[in-house]
């Protein structure tokens, strides 16, 4: 059996004795008989070899793909070496939530410096410290624009689907309806349909650009209408493509929420990820979440603290902005080292070698017959249509190391990284091909 | 220590990406940003050196004990950190196709059928990503629960004073209001004040047992009674499991739906905020309105991912904080069936063995010695007699190299102090946290105003929280011309 116990059998004996107690199971004779369980069904313990062979079992059943041309919400990137090795320092990685400021400066600190780089990125003026992931980012964030007046929520159809259906989620439970507009033909959201969704009841707008389906949304439009409506604008994005592409502050959003995910976080299989959250001065105490402020001791020192807590679910209860409270501190730490370790001119130039890439990557499959479903601008994803049975594909590719584009839609949604140089993509090209000719 | 951005220099850089091999995009200008990001221009030295300092100034379980009440910061053994980071889970895109995920959606399947065994429960969902949000999830269950059966008019919930403040936050969240009812003189739930609470709207009750005065509530199963008989369904808050788990279960209590903390009760880091995970478990009655998807066994014992026609839809994206359910799963393989007690038994003694040694030192403790994992003392009378608070006495303990208890909580107790020791820790380091805790009684005694000034010996003094409140400074203010 393995134990982390550092005490041992006679150390216990001793220190139960000093309570007048002969054994431990006395401790629990508070507990009434009748919810006692018997020994529980689980396998015996074990010792870390065997527990280390257990897991890599586990892990050599999946299959880790050599080059991977699907997004849709989670992204491999290149993460420097540098990020892993701050990130598992261990005072970052097994402190509590910092409400000790004195014996917290660091960790508060880095947060501060996050919501900076977030401001930054995103031009907008506030961020929290994270939440949970892009689609609870997402559904704080339109939660957050109801006030007495407005009370109704419009989602473009053009979002990530798990986004969508969180948001969905969130809004029924507090009795907030929700409006969806279709996407027009050119697979942007529709913005005559939207004009109509949007309404004096509206108090929030929810648009993902670049889109689901990898458009950049016509956001001017989209602001434009929302806010002649009364509409709050909260806009999805992705963080990548703020090294070059404009940003949701410089766009009129009154809040920017992203899935922080591309900023040195593994895939993981879905998780742990990092919900981004920046707001304007407007909004900032209706933010959720955990936020850190700059301030100073008795001796007039710089200091950081967790503030504006009078949001906060273990001072207001019932009439919190939200009921988080764990965050995903870590992975916003991650982020920061991310940001910091490229600067702005490598953030610029990953963003370059996405949009590159996957443009190089839509040229290619063009000629194999496989037609973008769009003729917008698009950053690192596109829609395809797809000549052949699409499982084939996938499946086929598969054998070759290559994780196709995701099926949707009725066609492919291709995703391309810095990490598909092109004499990957034209090894891409030459697979497909000889799974297109079987 | 200088910020980030006070350390950059402009041109500094790290070659992290290679020159384009294919043209670049040409973008309209209306798509483009006009300024670059002020993000930090640095060498990795600076940058490495940077980070070192700020982790000198954090303060994990590793720098020393943790005894914070009602998060239970035991060991993060390093093995769990080694398994979460195997390529083989960490390269894996949540939308493979399913032939190529089996492992992944096998530790998922192994860990949900352990946590419900653990809980007494049916079925488990990973796709929490905290306690909270495990508690939202939880309420959706119940709520979806009620309106299935046409229960429109089940709108409360109740919530005992002595719970937690997400309590109240998750029930309003999840569309209920919130009934509080105050806790007996023994600091459990006062049964006269729950029948009096419970009606035809009632949705049901939370309630975390042992409670965050670390007392296990001997009339349980009564109070599952009442509210079940009430037409109401009961929810158990796991943030205390570390007491009871292989002792009692959740399930045999009486209680419908839990959700449990992967960071708290089973070993994951909690990362200075986070992430930390919050799975649920239901009985099976409840289990058709788990979130999407959920993992499911075919006959040919293969794993699929399977989405329920009456589920709730879904809390977040993909299947939850995986890597931190791997490190769970390797926790519970390695405690296994006799360490799982052993560990919430030790757990119990080393706060009995702690409240004994402070009630002899001479700290009040207003709900006597006898505990289960945590226990509250009151710095009440101290403070009434020497003017030293609950504040001062934690503020102290941080000159020591200890985390204070958690400060004023539970609410009922006005000058709480909240300590919860955990398993992973000796009796040596018990006996040398009550030695300062004496200490600090003595110096109260002594010289109590000095203590208003504590901690001394930390890189900052008490910050003034007030003026971070008045005047919000939440990001580094560039010069005007940098």
């Amino acid at each position: 059996m393995g134990s982390y116990l550092p005490e041992t059998d006679e150390g216990r004996a001793g220190m139960l004795a000093t309570l007048g107690f002969g054994e431990c199971e006395e401790l629990f004779s508070v507990v009434p008989p009748e919810v006692r369980c018997g020994t529980l069904d689980l396998p015996e313990g074990r010792s870390e070899l065997e527990v280390v062979a257990h897991m890599e079992d586990l892990a050599r059943k999946n299959l880790r793909f050599g080059t991977v041309l699907r997004g849709a919400g989670a992204y491999r990137h290149h993460i420097p070496s540098i990020v892993r090795s701050v990130t598992s320092k261990e005072e970052f990685l097994t402190a509590y939530t910092p409400y000790q400021a004195e014996i917290s400066q660091g960790v508060l600190q880095s947060i501060f410096e996050y919501q900076t780089q977030v401001c930054e990125l995103t031009g907008m003026d506030v961020s929290n410290a994270s939440v949970y992931d892009g689609a609870t980012a997402a559904a704080e964030g339109v939660l957050m624009c109801r006030d007495r007046r407005c009370s109704e929520v419009v989602v473009a159809e053009t979002v990530n689907p798990d986004v969508m259906t969180v948001i969905k989620t969130y809004c029924a439970s507090r009795d907030v309806p929700v409006v969806t507009v279709p996407a027009a033909s050119d697979l942007a959201t529709d913005l005559a349909a939207l004009r109509e969704a949007v309404g004096p009841a509206t108090a929030a707008v929810y648009v993902q650009s670049p889109n689901y389906l990898g458009v950049i949304e016509d956001m001017d439009g989209i602001v434009a209408a929302s806010h002649e409506a009364g509409a709050k604008v909260v806009m999805g994005f992705n963080p990548i493509s703020l090294g070059i592409l404009r940003t949701p502050g410089e766009y009129g959003a009154d809040i920017a929420v992203a899935e922080g995910q591309p900023l040195g976080l593994p895939l993981g299989f879905g998780g742990p990820y990092l919900g981004i959250m920046a707001t304007t001065k407007a909004l900032m105490r209706k933010l959720p979440g955990r936020i850190v402020g700059e301030t100073t001791d008795a001796e007039g020192r710089r200091a950081f603290v967790l503030t504006l807590q009078a949001r906060e679910q273990h001072i207001r209860r019932e009439k919190a902005s939200s009921n988080i409270c764990s965050n995903e501190a870590l992975c916003a730490m991650t982020a920061s080292v991310y940001l910091a370790a490229v600067g702005p001119e490598g953030l610029a130039q990953v963003a370059r070698l996405c949009a590159g890439h996957a443009h190089y990557l839509a040229q290619r499959l063009a000629e194999l017959g496989f037609a973008p479903m769009s003729d917008r601008p698009f950053f690192n994803e596109f829609l395809t249509t797809c000549p052949v049975d699409a499982s084939q594909l996938v499946d086929g590719l598969a054998k070759r190391g290559i994780l196709a584009g995701l099926p949707t839609h009725d066609g492919i949604l291709w995703c391309a990284t810095e990490l598909n140089t092109r004499a990957e993509i034209d090894r891409v090209v030459c697979a497909i091909k000889e799974v297109c000719d079987r | 220590m200088k910020l980030l951005f006070e350390r950059s220099v402009a041109g500094r850089r790290q070659t992290i990406f290679p020159d384009l091999d294919v043209p670049e995009v040409t973008y309209d200008k209306a798509l483009l940003r006009e300024d670059a990001p002020r993000l930090p221009q640095m060498a990795e030295v600076d940058l490495g050196r940077h980070y070192t300092e700020l982790a000198k100034q954090t303060h994990g379980v590793n720098d020393g004990f943790y005894p914070l009440g009602s998060c239970t910061m035991k060991y993060n053994p390093r093995v769990n950190e080694q398994v979460a980071a195997l390529p083989g889970f960490t390269d894996i895109h949540p939308l493979q196709p399913e032939a190529t995920v089996q492992g992944c959606l096998g530790a998922m399947h192994e860990l949900e059928g352990m946590l419900a065994e653990i809980c007494g429960m049916d079925a488990m969902t990973l796709q929490p990503a905290a306690g909270a949000h495990g508690e939202y999830t939880g309420l959706l269950l119940i709520r979806a629960h009620h309106l299935a059966n046409g229960d429109t008019a089940r709108t409360k919930i109740i919530v005992p004073d002595s719970a937690h403040g997400t309590n109240p936050a998750s029930a309003v969240m999840a569309g209920f209001t919130v009934v509080s009812v105050q806790s007996d003189a023994q600091g459990g739930v006062d049964l006269d004040a729950l029948r009096a609470a419970v009606g035809p709207d009632t949705a049901g009750l939370m309630l975390t047992n042992p409670n965050t005065l670390g007392l296990f509530d001997p009339n349980i199963v009564q109070i599952c009674q009442i509210v079940h008989e009430a037409g109401g369904l009961c929810y158990y808050d796991g943030a205390n499991l570390n007491a009871v788990m292989g002792h009692a279960r959740p399930g045999d209590m009486g209680f419908d739906c839990v959700h449990v903390n992967l960071h708290k009760t089973f070993s994951t880091p909690h990362g200075g905020g986070g992430p930390g995970s919050g799975p649920v478990g239901c009985k099976a009655f409840l289990a058709p309105y788990l979130p999407d998807p959920r993992v499911v066994e075919r006959p040919d014992g293969s794993l699929t991912l399977s989405c329920g026609e009456r589920s709730v839809g879904k809390v977040r994206s993909f299947y939850g904080n995986f890597l931190v359910a791997v490190r769970a799963l390797a926790y519970i393989l390695t405690l296994g069936r006799e360490g799982i007690p052993e560990a919430s038994a030790s757990a119990v003694l080393n706060a009995n063995y702690l409240a004994h040694l402070l009630a002899e030192a001479g700290y009040a403790l207003p709900y006597g010695e006898r505990c289960m994992h945590e226990f509250v003392i009151d710095a009440g009378p101290l403070k009434a007699e020497t003017g030293v608070s609950a504040m001062d006495v934690a503020k102290r303990l941080l000159d020591f190299g200890i985390h204070p208890p958690t400060m004023y909580f539970p609410l009922i107790v006005h000058e709480a102090l909240m300590v919860e020791p955990t398993e992973t820790e000796s009796r040596e380091t018990l006996d040398e946290f009550v030695g300062f805790m004496t200490r600090i009684l003595e110096e109260a005694h002594e010289d109590g105003e000095r203590l208003h000034g504590a901690p001394f010996a930390c890189p900052i003094g008490r910050p003034d929280e007030v003026k971070a409140a008045r005047k919000p400074h939440l990001r580094y203010e560039f010069d005007e011309e940098g």
